[in-house]
């Protein structure tokens, strides 16, 4: 700061202090807004306060307020000389002016002091039941502001009970200050009951709705959107009174209104003739949205996307007004765009498709990319189109525009991934503009075509040679596809790839850096050289099928969202405990029950003639969002539940660290438009190596090997002429074994014994002979140890996990039967890669969802993932969403059947819900009976 | 709720700061208080992040080290709510246009010279209409009363406590004892027609976004009600008694999609009877925006031809035919033709108006005085263009139209506007009513 600067300021303030104290009215006045410009422009001007506040004793109003507009700016960083004004305030206070006591009481609550706080505890007290109501709103709000500065006050001066009893008042404004305040003081206090909302007040609430401001009808939407009816009548009259809002004027009294029907909407039985009527109310006031200013357009948009992926027959006839129109801001098309994606049905594909192609020669590249990658999932999600969307892409390609180009590809390759063996015919064109692709993720993709078709592309082998010569330039993502690429290569044509795939071995095992690359060399090398046929089968195995509907937002996530119509949360596409700070907010909303007890919230018969599918899709988080929350859980530790073992403690604050200044970057992307861009990427095997430093499951877990449940009586005695037999189960080393203690309860020593299985529903036979060595005298018992195989006859048992056995001994043969846990089924490898689960999941069709309780059961989510873990149960991935864990779980059984789960860990209930996927759901039972048992002992 | 509202400059100077809520902090510069800078720091963050951003702007929501940014525009003068919090996002829009709208009433335009002129009383409006962030009554015509520019008068106890109960009142657009000589009132009927045409000239989509303004100059607290020839209401009158004339009216009847009201409306009451009534504020408001996308009259059709002569050579031909009676004339008809950004030279030939090339524009702007209806006219041109290397081909934007035509592409009708003021004595028959139409291009494009 230069010194002719310094002294220009101390001398307005020396004649700024000389003219504030004026005699004269007017001087005065020009002199504190002088004063007040000074500080908005960020000048310090704190050393004139106490010559501002000998301004205050005035009866000018406008004098007045803008003393207490510096007031209000420096009186927390003086709080001493803050003091001086309390006087002023408090007659202010009793002035016979409802303007001037308002003004003091709300003055007063913007003065963060301790000292000042403790005398404005009376003045609040007189304007909460002042005669005035512009008086009374005032305060009502006063009690919110020193609330903030300090709640045990609040509560003790009983500001809290006046403030309930202010929602009775006659003046509607009061109602409506008064529940903001309530509200706001209620998010801090989660579990209080401080609003109370019953159908006494709801009643009261709704009459003012009719006759407050604008804002106030937003703050008692708000507010009713908290309440959850106590049946489907009473959200059906609330509902009735709440829809002709959607007719106001202001865009934030519709969406709350919307917000309000959407939740209640929720409890009113579907073959209601009123359930059909709301929903045909709500589409034209979300369309008028479209009209407003372009920032509301924004909100409205961002919230109708919502809308539409839970209930997709609101909008189902509106794709029109989605068109994007020339001059709309970018942020507006794009989100447009995305909306138009989901409605897209074989109805109005043609549509779709001709603007698609029409933006995707417009100017701004992200909002051209978006779209040819629009025209990508048109053509996985209806499949009619498929033919078209290929031969517009290939259109497209021929514009030679390099980013369109490159995004064509992108999407080309999942089309390939959706409808094997049907449109390759256009990879031809595609490798002529190989040497036009200089992303990694379009490097890649092509990589992969080539990869995947090496045996009808003549000179496969050329194409990836030639991108090999610059291999330690390419990003990991491009390496990693070469890499795979060539060995699928080679596997196909061995012949003539030997050397190239020699070569691409050596330089990812010996000239990398990178681990990951270097064990998925290590991996294929060790393969190919000491079985090549099980090379194939790995690398060439069928890949899973690739689900329709991407980037659609977690239905938990979702519904909570729903519930957030309007707010912050609705336009970011996070819940509140993502973005804000502290209490507020944390509190988990959720949409309230069907009226019918069990009833699905969807008709199926929607969904099946609607090329939208009205059913919500259980969707597993797309990478990224698994990342983002998973990066959030460790900067926020839960406090409810144990702390987590040490070890997982440690890899974590690593793994914070390693990730270091990425992590603002991280965070920051995932705000705004960023996430609906990124579609999951699970085409990609490997894409970067964070997903395995959060691989929760390697190395975290201390194994505490398998589950056995107790050894039970099999065979009694007196039914097997004195052999008893009891035994259980077990997992030992990747080996099943099946361990039983034979007891002679006869006279008479017994030998030979020998054991032999009925055919059961997962093959198990003996690995061996049952190894009695010595004859078992009478009274004498023996422990054995018999290991088993899956390589028996296979017949489906009744349950599913009984086996018959037959023992023989020197007296006689005996049949008895047992059952085994199915958790000796579960193998080691049976930990899926991320990717191909989340692809997996949603693949699964919805039928073969089955849902279970685990009931009382104390376990942190660590501990269970742990406890899980011992017995192959493995632990993908793990996400908080506020104060509710889900684990992502998979397990494989020996028959090579997959059963992946969702288990949900609520802090504090100790009863866990537990949804079980599988393509064969007969074992769903079983599964879940040895999750339970795994997890009770 | 909104922590606190700033204004900056095109340059991103700070114009006006009010902070409401301590989370986001003060914008104070004490060196004492380091929370202050850290804050002040957090705005600062915005003018890097989003008013010097070089790129266009991505979002009208921001975050910034999890503060959250909302920011309008208005010339060059942007206006941010701060926030911590989980607020209502469509109210924080809401509430800022709203604040445009009564700073636009108090002073004029929306300018860096104006809103310093006017800082002190920005302050004050800002005390008043946003309490902790909680907007309240933030109609002009109530703040006027208490909040004046003039300093204020000695009030008597009435008046104080009439602006206290306008402000918090049921009515709170509205205050007694307005007296009139002459009872009149004008209605507006303005709507702006949208359409996205193919090049085959198939229409994309179609939509009127109409407006009713009012301007009332009437004594007292009168009730009003509005009727208009909308489908729904007349349908039920139909069906209730079958006259002829009802049958008649109802074949001009128009659908209305949707349609929103100002406060002042009783909504429940046009919920359940579709009937608009309501105590009208003093002065000129918007009563109503409706929206209709059925049997629209497309004022004007745009028939493009536009064939590449060629690499260097544009060959334009563009035909416009009005489509109304022809005693109608629209006016203020423009045409503008997008050229590509390599045009080295254009020649136009127009029979009516006048055509211009306008190269900061990159478009030929073709203007018209007046049309009457039924006609067409035509414009050809010839573009040269400058050889480029670039591969990427013109993205071809649409030609777009502006004109005014004195009827509602939407058909709408008023049938009455009915005024009734019991305490006063004056009728219905006593009001001077003036409905006027006007029907202005919106977005109205055809693609070539």
């Amino acid at each position: 700061r230069s010194c002719s600067k310094f002294h220009l300021q101390r001398f307005c303030i020396f004649e700024l202090k000389a003219e504030l104290n004026s005699d004269k009215k007017e001087k005065k006045k020009e002199a504190v807004k002088k004063v007040i410009a000074s500080m908005t422009v960020g000048k310090d001007v704190s050393a004139l306060f106490p010559d501002v506040v000998n301004c205050m004793q005035t009866d000018n109003l406008e004098l007045k307020k803008l003393v207490y507009l510096y007031l209000m700016n420096y009186a927390k960083s003086q709080p001493d000389m803050a003091i001086m004004a309390v006087n002023t305030f408090v007659k202010d206070c009793e002035d016979p002016n409802p303007l001037i006591r308002a003004l003091a009481v709300r003055t007063m609550g913007c003065i963060r002091v301790d000292k000042i706080t403790e005398y404005l505890c009376e003045p609040l007290r007189k304007c909460l039941k002042d005669e005035d109501p512009y008086v009374r709103k005032t305060a009502a709000v006063c009690v919110a502001k020193l609330h903030d500065i300090n709640a045990q006050l609040v509560e003790d001066q009983g500001f809290l009970d006046t403030l309930k009893d202010l929602i009775s008042d006659s003046n509607p404004m009061v109602v409506a200050n008064a529940v903001a305040a309530l509200s706001e003081i209620a998010e801090s206090h989660p579990n209080s009951n401080l609003l109370d909302l019953n159908p006494q007040t709801i009643n009261k609430l709704l009459t003012a709705l009719n006759e407050c401001t604008e804002w106030g009808q937003i703050f008692i939407l708000d507010c009713l959107a908290n309440y959850t009816p106590r049946d489907d009548r009473e959200s059906q009259s609330i509902c009735e009174r709440v829809t002709p809002r959607l007719s106001h004027a202001n865009s934030a009294v519709v969406l709350s209104a919307v917000k309000v029907l959407m939740k209640f909407m929720e409890m009113l039985p579907k073959d209601l003739d009123y359930y059909g009527t709301l929903l045909k109310k709500l589409a034209p006031p979300l369309v008028t949205l479209l009209s407003a200013e372009p920032e509301l357009q924004y909100v409205a948009l961002r919230n109708i996307n919502l809308i539409v992926q839970r209930r997709p027959e609101i909008m189902k006839h509106e794709m029109k007004v989605f068109f994007v129109k020339y001059n709309d801001p970018i942020y507006v098309k794009l989100e447009k765009l995305d909306i138009m994606i989901r409605l897209a049905s074989q109805a109005n594909i043609a549509q779709v498709l001709a603007e698609l192609k029409e933006y995707a020669t417009e100017v701004d590249v992200d909002f051209v990319r978006k779209a040819v990658r629009a025209i990508g999932r048109c053509a996985i999600k209806v499949e009619q189109s498929a033919e078209r969307c290929v031969s517009t892409l290939l259109d497209l390609i021929q514009t030679k525009v390099n980013y369109v180009v490159q995004e064509a590809i992108v999407v080309i390759k999942d089309i390939f991934r959706k409808y094997p063996n049907k449109y390759e015919s256009v990879i031809a064109t595609l490798c002529e503009n190989l040497d036009s692709l200089d992303e990694p993720e379009a490097r890649a993709a092509m990589i992969w075509i080539v990869g995947e078709y090496a045996e009808r592309i003549d000179n496969a082998d050329e194409l990836l040679e030639s991108f090999l010569e610059g291999f330690h330039d390419e990003s990991t993502q491009v390496q990693l596809q070469l890499l795979t690429a060539i060995v699928k290569l080679f596997l196909k044509k061995p012949t003539e790839t030997q050397e190239l795939v020699q070569q691409v071995l050596s330089l990812a095992t010996q000239d990398s850096d990178n681990p990951d690359l270097r064990d998925r060399g290590y991996i294929y090398w060790r393969l190919l050289s000491t079985d090549p046929v099980a090379a194939k089968e790995v690398v060439l195995a069928e890949k899973p099928l690739i689900s329709e509907e991407t980037d659609l937002i977690e239905p938990t996530l979702l519904e909570e969202l729903i519930c957030h119509i309007g707010t912050l949360a609705s336009v970011y596409h996070k819940p509140p405990s993502a973005f804000v700070e502290g209490s507020r907010g944390v509190q988990h909303k959720r949409l309230p029950c069907s009226a019918g007890s069990g009833e699905s919230v969807d008709s199926p018969e929607t969904s099946s003639t609607a090329g939208v599918s009205d059913a919500p899709p259980a969707v597993i988080p797309s990478q990224g969002d698994l990342l983002g929350d998973l990066l959030n859980l460790d900067l926020t530790p839960t406090t409810t539940g144990p702390p987590p073992p040490a070890v997982s403690t440690g890899m974590q604050l690593g793994a914070m660290d390693l990730l270091g200044g990425g992590l603002d970057s991280l965070i920051g992307a995932g705000f705004g438009a960023a996430p609906a861009a990124m579609p999951a990427s699970f085409g990609a095997p490997g894409s970067g190596g964070l997903d395995d430093l959060f691989d929760l499951g390697s190395g975290v877990g201390m194994p505490m090997g398998a589950y056995s449940p107790p050894k039970s009586v099999w065979l009694q005695a007196m039914k097997a002429k004195g052999l008893e037999i009891s035994g259980t189960f077990a997992r030992r080393a990747g080996v099943i074994q099946m361990e039983m203690t034979l007891t002679n309860k006869a006279m008479s020593v017994m030998t030979d014994f020998a054991i032999q299985f009925n055919r059961n529903s997962f093959g198990l036979s003996p690995a061996g002979p049952l190894q009695v060595l010595t004859p078992l005298s009478p009274n004498q018992s023996i422990e054995v140890a018999l290991p088993l195989n899956t390589s028996g006859p296979v017949m489906k048992m009744d349950p599913l996990n009984n086996l018959q056995v037959a023992v023989k001994n020197n007296i006689d043969v005996f049949y008895f039967s047992c059952q085994y846990p199915i958790s000796m089924l579960f193998v080691e490898d049976g930990k899926m890669e991320r990717q191909i689960f989340l692809a997996t999941w949603k693949d699964i069709p919805n039928e073969n969802e089955s849902q279970f309780q685990i009931k009382d059961c104390h376990l942190s989510s660590d501990a269970v993932s742990n406890k899980l873990q011992g017995s192959n149960i493995f632990t993908i991935a793990k996400r908080t969403v506020d104060g509710q864990d889900m684990l992502y779980l998979s397990v494989k059984l020996t028959n090579g059947i997959w059963v992946l789960a969702e288990l949900r860990i609520q802090a504090g209930n100790p009863n866990y819900t537990i949804s079980l996927k599988c393509r064969a759901p007969e074992v769903s039972q079983c599964v879940f009976q040895s999750y339970e048992a795994v997890l009770k002992n | 709720m909104i922590g606190g509202l700033f204004i900056y400059n095109h340059k991103g100077e700070v114009l006006i700061s009010r902070v409401y809520r301590d989370d986001i902090g003060s914008m104070e510069l004490s060196g004492s208080c380091v929370g202050g800078w850290l804050e002040r720091n957090a705005v600062d963050a915005f003018r890097v992040n989003v008013i010097h951003a070089r790129q266009q702007v991505r979002s009208p929501v921001t975050n910034i080290a999890r503060t959250s940014f909302f920011h309008v525009k208005r010339s060059n003068i942007w206006l941010a709510a701060v926030t911590k919090q989980n607020v209502n996002a469509a109210m924080v829009f809401e509430f800022l246009y709203k604040m445009c709208d009564v700073m636009t009433a108090y002073f004029g335009k929306i300018s860096e010279e104006n809103i310093k002129n006017n800082f002190v009383l920005i302050y004050e409006l800002l005390d008043e209409i946003l309490d902790f962030g909680y907007p309240q009554n933030s109609e002009t015509g109530a703040l006027k009363t208490f909040i004046t520019q003039q300093g204020i008068k000695g009030q008597t106890k009435e008046e104080q406590s009439q602006i206290t109960s306008q402000v918090t009142g049921q009515i709170g657009w509205r205050r007694e004892g307005i007296k009139y000589r002459r009872n009149e009132l004008f209605l507006d009927v303005l709507e702006s027609v949208n359409l996205l045409m193919s090049p085959q000239g198939q229409v994309l989509s179609a939509h009127v976004s109409g407006r009713v303004v009012m301007k009332s100059y009437l004594s007292g607290m009168p009730e009003c009600k509005f009727g208009m020839n909308d489908k729904i209401v007349i349908d039920k009158q139909g069906k209730g008694g079958a006259t002829d004339d009802a049958a008649k009216s109802g074949k001009q009847s128009i659908a209305i999609d949707d349609c929103t009201f100002h406060q002042c409306v009783r909504l429940s009451k046009f919920d359940s009877e579709r009937s608009i009534s309501f105590i009208p504020p003093d002065g000129e408001y918007e009563l109503m925006r409706y929206r209709t996308t059925k049997d629209i009259i497309l004022p004007f059709r745009v028939i493009p031809l536009v064939r590449e002569v060629g690499r260097t050579k544009l060959e334009v031909k563009v035909v416009i035919k009005s489509n109304f009676k022809p005693s109608l004339l629209a006016q203020k008809i423009e045409v503008r033709i997008p050229t590509p950004l390599n045009t080295s030279g254009v020649q136009v030939i127009c029979m009516k108006g006048k055509a211009k090339y306008k190269a900061s524009e990159n478009a030929i702007v073709w203007k018209i005085k007046r049309m009457a209806g039924m006609k067409e006219s035509q414009i050809s041109a010839e573009i040269e263009l400058l050889p480029t290397n670039d591969k990427k081909k013109w993205a071809r934007p649409p030609i777009s139209m502006n004109f005014e035509v004195p009827f509602a592409p939407s058909g709408l009708k008023v049938r009455y506007l009915k005024v009734f003021e019991s305490k006063l004595n004056y009728s219905d028959h006593d009001v001077i009513k003036w409905v006027r139409y006007i029907g202005r291009s919106g977005i109205y494009e055809t693609r070539c």
